[in-house]
């Protein structure tokens, strides 16, 4: 007998947008309150583990077409290139910079070098997670 | 006005508090899983909003915090809760847990015998 899921996955559509702008404001307000990369990134996979759940993989893969290996791969050279940055400004490794910007929507807004380094966590930790999620889930 | 504040914020909390220990009689005392699920997944449900929505409260009034997360999980539990109680009952139902000796009726039998014979003739 097939599974009947309309209740699971019609609630999996609202909630997975819950979750993912959940993940992002914990992701940008890791500079002055819990939070950061990593429990953004992990919040992003329990998001994307949601719709794992609620659909099948080839669904899941078809409406998020990346390659989760790659996605790791961009945030390796994210935050090595941050790192790498800071030899141009003659300044040792991984110094950070920061400073006042005015931007046309948010006003003055106060922008770190940090915030790409915690960008390669981000990227990393949700590429990671979902690649041993989907080799695990898919085989059987 | 800190008088009514306050008195919204204990009044808030104290029936969530109540609500939460109902659903641990409840659960203790129900005699099968389907009323159990019931117990848990609606009166833990309101016993958590209640304290979310006090919590809530007392930030916003008595700190001056607007807190946009509490909303948030007040709006998360209010979807999901009753979605996880119900898919707890269905999985019990199906892996073939029976009800209790007073259960008067089982509806989902007959649906699910029905569609045990279609599968069968197709």
């Amino acid at each position: 007998m097939k599974a009947n899921d309309v209740i699971l996955q019609t609630a999996t559509k609202v909630v997975f947008f819950i979750i993912f702008l959940f993940s992002i404001h914990i992701f940008f307000a890791g500079h002055f309150a819990p939070g950061g990369g990593f429990v953004g990134g992990l919040l992003t996979t329990a998001a994307i583990v949601l719709l794992l759940l609620a659909f099948d993989l080839k669904t899941v893969q078809q409406a998020l077409p990346f390659n989760f290996m790659i996605v790791v791969a961009i945030g390796l050279v994210l935050a090595i290139g941050m790192g790498a940055g800071s030899f141009v400004f003659n300044v040792p490794f991984l110094t950070h910079a920061f400073g006042d910007f005015y931007l046309p929507l948010f006003g003055v807004t106060s922008l770190h070098t940090a915030m790409i380094f915690d960008a390669g966590v981000y990227l990393v930790v949700v590429g990671s997670t979902v690649t041993m999620i989907q080799s695990i889930g898919g085989e059987s | 006005m800190t008088v009514i504040a306050n008195t919204l914020i204990v009044l808030t909390i104290v029936v969530g508090l109540l609500f939460t220990v109902v659903t641990v009689i409840g659960v203790l005392r129900l005699p099968d899983v389907y009323t159990r699920a019931h117990a848990a997944s609606k009166s833990a449900t309101l016993g958590v909003l209640s304290i979310l929505v006090g919590t809530f409260f007392h930030f916003w009034l008595n700190e001056g915090y607007f807190s946009v997360r509490i909303l948030l999980g007040i709006l998360f539990l209010f979807i999901t809760a009753p979605i996880g109680g119900h898919l707890m009952s269905r999985a019990a139902y199906f892996s073939g847990v029976k009800p209790t000796e007073l259960t008067v009726g089982d509806d989902l039998a007959e649906v699910v015998e029905r569609a045990k014979k279609e599968k069968q003739i197709n």
